[in-house]
């Protein structure tokens, strides 16, 4: 226990704190879209994140030629890899949403089996990306090369603005806004949310039903990849193995902020990211997740549908 | 689609007692022979490569139908989806390591403590957990399953990351030895559970708890109505289920003598309830079935060593496209009746 953090480092913990929720944000995005269409767990998503980092280094390595030990980037070369590798990650996450959507959900969807055949399937689906992408890796850590030099801002209240946090809570606010737009004010993302509200009746208001649900894990897999990207940014190493735990995480922030809701998953990310940071310090890291899950059971005993949720149907199995 | 389950259930009807009992003692002959089937030549094509056949027979194969038909009263027969079920095979095993080093109780006599101790974790979960509903309940489960492993790893009783050593192996009983690379023995123990676990399921499924079980999977709110008694009826299942991972928990940790907080991840969860899934959920035979299946098929293709989780994935994948409701699914005659009374 070790409460003088608390004195000394509160607003740089914040900080470290918001910037991490919004890597668990775009992740649980990926859950909370798809659980909100199909009632169903996206249990792949974890490994849509792993594919996200490795494809993240692939496009600064092997596509832009940045040698893994090369200098910082500066200027116009530095802003094109930047976007370059944010737009390559997002997109591969994206199409492998899709696809995870067409091979691991399509078919038992239409035939109407219970819901745990598509949570085993899409389980399956992950033992399979991850596996793939181990035989690839050789189960070798990847390094990404340093592409910002991490200068600050300054610092105000012993916070440290570092480049790549600001740009994490920028870009991130960013793509949440415009997701939260997208899905709020455009005419598909009417389409979700109808689809959300009842498959039956948006089928017979003439919504494609397969369309609309492709697109939700088309554009949960860009939020993921976008994830991955920032996630790859800051800690400059990634491994096969490195989806389960944010994959965990961004799931229980889901859940915290109450599954199925976008702004619900927003609080709740942005709130775990803060939690891990502040228990991690006091605590010590190793008991970070017991203290994040004591957390959400208790959320769940005082609100069962999470912070912002609404009552979840009756699982049937 | 094959209706495997049907047939054999009609089969089995038109037998008389004697049929029956003679049935029943033939196959529990032949599987408690099945540790020998490796060295007789009709069936040495059940040997796996590089892994010895009888180890792979105690584990993962017996091991994991004893769990998976566990975790299949809590998902199969009542309906919860439970994602943390290595905790209680964590639990098992830690009692057997803690207090098979430190005190001089033998296995069999840390065998209820195991069990004891799995219960009562399951109560302590099952009692905030079991008033939430469905994905809720899942996550929660699966948390605890984490914070299981975390505290292993993170106690100084517990041997951290190192785990617990010099686990002893059972005594002797009715002159049966228990060694480290003997497995038959280890073979037959878990296969007698198996069974007592079957014909303890088979008296709850036709009793008032399988009764109050299907009627909480069916519809909770309808089971409420009709005055079943939800979070009793749900504590048993749960209890019940952790009590059977319990009792494999100990068994395993006095078979391997070495016990880390590694052997207890997600994945093993996430294998027993492929396991249930795969097999046909709340069907017994299925569940076994597919346990069997899924716990042999990674150690047969060994020889495919680098890549044989990525056949596994597929495989499972692929067969869970075509069966949805598992190999053998359990029965639905009251949609059957339902049909005809129409």
């Amino acid at each position: 226990m070790n409460f003088s953090v608390l004195a000394t480092q509160f607003w740089s913990l914040c900080l470290q704190g918001v910037a991490l929720g919004f890597i668990y944000v775009l992740i649980s995005l990926g859950y909370t879209m798809v659980y909100g269409v199909l009632r169903l767990i996206n249990f792949a998503n974890s490994e849509v994140v792993m594919v996200g980092t490795f494809a993240t280094v692939i496009a600064q390595v092997t596509i832009l030629k940045n040698a893994t030990d090369s200098d910082p980037l500066h200027g116009f070369k530095l802003i094109y890899t930047l976007i370059f590798a944010l737009v390559f990650s997002a997109l591969i996450c994206g199409v492998l949403g899709v696809l995870v959507e067409l091979v691991a959900y399509r078919r038992l969807r239409a035939l109407g089996t219970n819901r745990l055949a598509s949570l085993i399937s899409a389980i399956a689906v992950s033992i399979v990306l991850s596996e793939a992408v181990r035989i690839y890796s050789h189960s070798a850590p990847l390094t990404s090369p340093r592409l910002l030099e991490k200068w600050s801002f300054g610092e105000v209240a012993g916070a440290n603005f570092r480049i790549d946090t600001v740009l994490i809570i920028v870009a991130g606010s960013i793509i949440f806004f415009a997701l939260d737009r997208f899905v709020n004010r455009s005419r598909l993302g009417k389409a979700i949310r109808a689809v959300s509200m009842s498959e039956e009746n948006s089928k017979l208001m003439g919504i494609n039903l397969n369309r609309v649900i492709s697109l939700t894990f088309f554009i949960g897999g860009l939020t993921t990849g976008a994830a991955a990207f920032f996630y790859t940014t800051v800690y400059e190493t990634t491994q096969f193995n490195v989806g389960f735990n944010l994959g965990l995480a961004a799931f229980t922030a889901a859940v915290l902020g109450g599954i199925g809701n976008l702004r619900g998953a927003f609080y709740g990310g942005i709130f775990l990211g803060v939690l891990e940071q502040f228990s991690s310090a006091i605590l010590g890291s190793q008991w970070k997740s017991v203290t994040v899950f004591l957390v959400l059971v208790l959320v769940l005993l005082i609100k069962p549908s999470g912070i912002f949720g609404e009552a979840v149907q009756q699982t049937r199995t | 689609m094959l209706n495997i389950r049907d047939k054999g259930a009609s089969i089995w009807e038109n037998w008389n007692r004697m049929k029956r009992v003679s049935f029943v003692l033939t196959v529990i002959v032949l599987v408690g022979l099945l540790p020998y089937a490796g060295t007789f030549p009709l069936t040495s094509f059940l040997n796996t490569p590089i892994t010895s056949y009888q180890a792979v027979l105690v584990y993962p194969i017996a091991m994991f139908v004893l769990m998976a038909l566990g975790l299949n009263i809590v998902v199969g027969k009542s309906g919860l989806l439970d994602l943390g079920y290595v905790a209680f095979f964590a639990i098992g095993a830690y009692t057997m390591g803690i207090l098979g080093t430190t005190t001089k109780l033998n296995t069999w006599e840390i065998l209820p403590f195991g069990i004891g101790f799995a219960m009562l974790a399951g109560l302590l979960l099952g009692l905030p957990a079991l008033r939430l509903r469905g994905d809720y309940l899942a996550i929660v489960t699966l948390g605890f399953g984490e914070i299981v492993r975390i505290i292993a790893l993170n106690l100084t009783q517990t041997g951290g990351p190192n785990g617990v050593v010099g686990i002893p192996n059972p005594p002797p009983i009715f002159g049966q030895k228990f060694e480290l690379n003997d497995h038959a023995g280890y073979f037959w123990i878990i296969f007698i559970m198996i069974l007592l676990v079957i014909w303890m399921v088979r008296r709850f499924t036709i009793r008032r708890p399988g009764r109050a079980w299907e009627a909480i999977r069916q519809d909770e709110d309808v089971a409420a109505l009709m005055g079943v008694n939800l979070l009793v009826y749900k504590l048993w299942s749960f209890s019940i289920g952790a009590a059977i991972g319990g009792a494999a928990g100990v068994i395993y940790a006095s078979k391997v003598m070495f016990i880390a907080p590694d052997m207890f991840t997600f994945n093993v969860s996430v294998l027993i309830l492929a396991c249930v899934v795969f097999g046909g959920m709340g069907n017994m035979w299925g569940v076994i079935l597919g346990a069997s299946i899924l716990a042999y098929l990674p150690e047969r293709i060994r020889f495919i060593s680098n890549s044989r989780q990525l056949v596994f994935g597929l495989v499972l994948l692929v067969i869970m496209n075509v069966r949805p409701d598992g190999l053998l699914p359990r029965k639905k005659r009251e949609k059957i009746k339902l049909k005809g009374a129409k």
